[in-house]
């Protein structure tokens, strides 16, 4: 690897100026940091409503908020976590930054849709802001009908409709990845040589276009039904709920794996990073995220399992429920197998790295607990289901996501942020994370019911501890903000390559030239070899060996 | 980006970032397919909708459909089926870079188009009169087709189902309508060529998804029970 | 380049396949087939859609990855009518043994 030089230089950054260059640009990069704003305000929005939440829970009587207040505080949680935090996360950030540098592109195959996709989010996101600031809803984020069409007096079709378009926003971007994996790769970058975060991301992309459209149209059904009262979804006219949670949750539960599977791809990537090794079974990782994609399509009604379906199908979808976790964990083999001496270092990646293996393995074998008909029954709408998918989503998705903003900070921003307030935050995080939500699982399987503002008096203290972790869980979060902003402006300029890792994105400046590559790079080996370099810039390197 | 390795001028109607036609091509169609894709899935909620609800109320259906007009239904499929023909030929004239058979094609495309959406708003207008739209002056007195008595809520779903269906299909053709004439538009200030005409043939693919949605639509809803 | 153009003949072939086929599913659904009149209108529905992806959308002469995205699209409209029929279906099923 060359030197990099320290003189200024032209990058995606300051290679214009002013908000018109950021508003109408195309630069994948430069999206990727628009959505990062955006996200990270409706994430502060979430984490208000959560820390409601928790003040509420901290006393057993309902005494901080009325019960429909509450009822709204915890739908308009859900609803900004999932849509406008959760879903887009790391995709739509870490995901447009990096797909095309990692397969030596210059941009995405559709960069003006890029740009729509973030314009698109951001009016659905007004949206729900409007809602927000008008009262919220109050139905769950789950919207059940026949509350949310005949009952609820709150915002209903407002939000819906804000979910609809971010919905857009979602396809178009699964779309754009999709065709640019496909179409724009690197000479010599065949399929098995894919960094694993593209090939997580190309599964996902998969169930953004063929799940979300689903809950596109059911929340359009929603709409018509409360506006016109069609009777789709109403006992009264013959219609049946349950066959809005059939469609609401065709989506939904996919939706979870548009979540988790970028997370997983993050995980692959900072593994091979910090024990310097190739992914062990490299292929079952590639294969399993593809089989999740396509599983989890196959298990949604483990959500009805108590709605009033069929015992027959809740049988069937209790096992296809089980055989999803096959892949999750066939790649928690892979990534342990890889540690395995491996050259392992404690970089924060790395603990962002560890904790989420750890937590997503947690709440992964809780979830197999609850595809478990037998148990579903009694703790489903508990606790139990509130850590359950918190583990995974937080524990899973949220430490991915840091983990990747950690290890992806240099190259994005092209400055090192502090080791030590890192490190710091990063443990800061897993003890309000485990305090917050491990309660749970016990205040759950006891038989607390979620969604209540209060309870018995005998469950205060585990309510407590949960709410104690929250505080801490929130400081943890806030550090990553400050210290990000401050590197911004006071940080270390990063090299290409900090980390010493082998990939195609440490092997152009940080932060790149907005056409990411001088020139387009060739590739002659797999991914992650730290045994042999496997790209070729011919003309870079002709010109190094000239100079010598 | 001082340090460019192209030497040649960029070709006309390529993409910076696409490194040859064919490329760009390809990327176009496969972008149209996945959007395709999404159509798919999102017309399906309507469609196992409307299985759910015809397997639960057969005779609510069956009644609900012999209230639709079939010569009118059959009429507006032909007529579907024709604007296919000339966006076909459309597409075809892009590819031979004939701009006169392209744009007349095109006209073609959009006069079926908007006789398929004429015959719709005189049916809707049909449905008005009779009380058929879901809302507060839906009423529906009809017996079933052997005689036997209809709940006319369920018969009120049939009509929903109807109006969603078609509806969302007919916007689907108001937006193509409106694409087509940009294209029209487009093609006159002769953006198109044979090497670039991606944007008539994604257009095209729309313009036939949406006509095999009423190939579909059609029997479902205007033939339940009629025989 | 362009991908591959197809002789107006072939267009207007299909245009009178399509046609054929919507005569023939009106008149079909006016005889009495039974439980027929469902499986002939939904295969009449079917081939008909598949001329139209085949030819007027060039699927015949496409890539294989255009086959694969189709396909792929199918299998899942399959899967939400499949496996949401199967609740409705079998709502009814008696589940106690024994009895």
């Amino acid at each position: 690897m060359s030197a990099e030089a320290t003189s200024p230089r032209i990058n995606y950054l300051n290679a214009d100026y002013g908000v018109r260059s950021w508003l109408f640009t195309k630069d994948h990069k430069r999206i990727a940091l628009l959505y990062l704003g955006t996200i990270t305000v409706f994430f502060a929005l979430g984490g208000l409503m959560a820390a409601l939440i928790r003040l509420e829970l901290a006393t057993p009587a309902g005494d901080l908020l009325q019960p429909d207040t509450y009822n709204r505080v915890f739908t308009m949680h859900g609803v900004l976590m999932v849509f406008m935090f959760l879903i887009p996360g790391i995709p739509a950030v870490l995901g447009n930054f990096l797909i095309p540098i990692m397969i030596g592109a210059k941009d995405l195959a559709f960069p003006k849709i890029n740009l729509a996709s973030w314009y698109i989010f951001t009016i659905g996101g007004l949206f729900i802001l409007w809602s927000l600031l008008n009262g919220g809803v109050d139905t769950g984020w789950t919207f059940y009908t026949p509350y949310s069409t005949s009952f609820s007096n709150t915002h209903v079709v407002a939000t819906g409709l804000g979910v609809f378009i971010t919905g857009f926003s979602s396809i178009l971007t699964g779309l754009n990845f999709i065709v640019t994996i496909h179409r724009m790769r690197a000479p010599g970058l065949t399929w098995f040589r894919l960094p694993l975060f593209v090939w997580a991301h190309y599964a996902t992309s998969l169930i953004q276009v063929l799940g979300t459209p689903v809950i596109a149209i059911t929340v359009l059904m929603l709409a018509l039904e409360r506006l016109f009262h069609l009777g789709i979804f109403d006992p009264a006219y013959g219609g049946d709920p349950v066959l809005f949670q059939h469609l609401f949750w065709f989506y939904s539960h996919p939706a979870v794996y548009i979540m988790v599977l970028p997370a997983m791809g993050v995980a692959s990537e900072i593994f091979a990073a910090f024990a310097r090794k190739r992914i062990f079974g490299y292929r079952f990782v590639a294969f399993s995220s593809l089989a999740i994609a396509v599983l989890g399509f196959l298990v949604w009604a483990h959500h009805l399992f108590v709605a009033g379906i069929s015992v027959y199908a809740a049988t069937v979808f209790s096992v296809l429920s089980m055989l999803v976790a096959v892949p999750s964990a066939i790649k928690v083999f892979n990534w342990t197998a890889t540690l395995y001496e491996g050259s392992i270092s404690w970089e924060t990646p790395m603990l962002y790295g560890l904790g989420f293996i750890g937590l997503f393995t947690i709440g992964g074998l809780t979830g197999v607990m609850l595809a478990t008909l037998g148990i579903d029954v009694q703790v489903h709408d508990t606790y139990f289901v509130v850590a359950h998918f918190h583990y995974v989503m937080v524990g899973g998705t949220i430490m991915g996501y840091l983990g990747g903003l950690h290890y992806w900070w240099p190259k994005i921003s092209g400055k090192l942020y502090p080791v030590f307030w890192s490190k710091l935050s990063a443990l800061i995080i897993f003890i309000g994370f485990n305090l917050t939500f491990f309660p749970q699982f016990l205040l759950g399987y006891m038989g607390m019911p979620r969604r209540y503002h209060s309870y018995p008096p005998e469950w205060q203290v585990l309510n407590v501890l949960s709410s104690a972790g929250a505080s801490i869980l929130a400081v943890g979060y806030l550090m990553p903000l400050v210290y990000f902003a401050w590197s911004m402006r006071y940080g270390k300029p990063a090299p290409a390559n900090p980390w010493g890792a082998v990939g195609l994105e440490w092997e152009t400046p940080s932060p790149p030239p907005t056409e990411n590559f001088a020139e387009i790079p060739v590739v002659v080996g797999e991914a992650y070899d730290y045994t042999q370099r496997n790209y070729r810039f011919p003309l870079r390197d002709h010109h190094e060996v000239a100079h010598v | 980006m001082s340090e460019m390795s192209h030497g040649h001028e960029p070709l006309p109607g390529l993409a910076h970032h696409f490194d040859s036609y064919d490329q760009q091509r390809e990327s176009a169609t496969l972008g149209m397919w996945a959007f395709i894709v999404q159509e798919v899935m999102f017309f399906g909620g309507l469609f196992v909708t409307y299985m759910v609800y015809r397997r639960e109320y057969a005779a609510a259906f069956a009644a609900g459909s012999h209230h639709l007009d079939v010569k009118l239904g059959a009429f507006n499929t032909a007529v579907l089926i024709a604007s296919s023909l000339t966006m076909a030929l459309a597409v075809r004239g892009a590819q031979l870079g004939k701009k006169k058979t392209l744009i007349g094609f095109l006209i073609a495309t959009i006069l079926l188009g908007s006789v398929f959406l004429g015959v719709k708003t005189v049916e809707y207008s049909h449905k008005w009169h009779e009380h058929h739209v879901p809302g507060p002056h839906f009423v529906f007195e009809s017996t079933g087709v052997h005689g036997e008595a209809i709940d006319p809520h369920n018969a009120r779903i049939f009509f929903s189902l109807y109006f969603a269906m078609t509806g969302l299909h007919a916007l689907h053709m108001v937006v193509g309508i409106g694409i087509l004439l940009w294209l029209i538009w487009q093609a006159s200030r002769n953006r198109f060529t044979p090497n670039n005409y991606n944007y008539v043939e994604g257009t095209g693919l729309y313009w036939h998804f949406v006509d095999i949605v009423w190939i579909f639509l059609f029997p479902l809803l205007y033939l339940i029970g009629r025989h | 380049m362009s991908g591959h153009v197809s002789p107006v003949r072939t267009y207007v072939l299909i245009f009178l396949a399509l046609l054929v086929g919507t005569a023939l599913t009106v008149w079909a659904a006016f005889q009495n087939l039974g439980p027929l009149n469902n499986v002939v209108m939904l295969t009449i529905a079917v081939v008909k859609a598949s001329l139209v992806v085949m030819y007027f959308m060039h699927v015949r002469y496409s890539s294989r990855l255009s086959t694969m995205t189709v396909l792929t699209g199918i299998f899942f409209l399959l899967i939400l009518f499949s496996l949401t029929l199967a609740d409705y279906a079998t709502r009814g099923w008696d589940f106690t043994a024994g009895r």
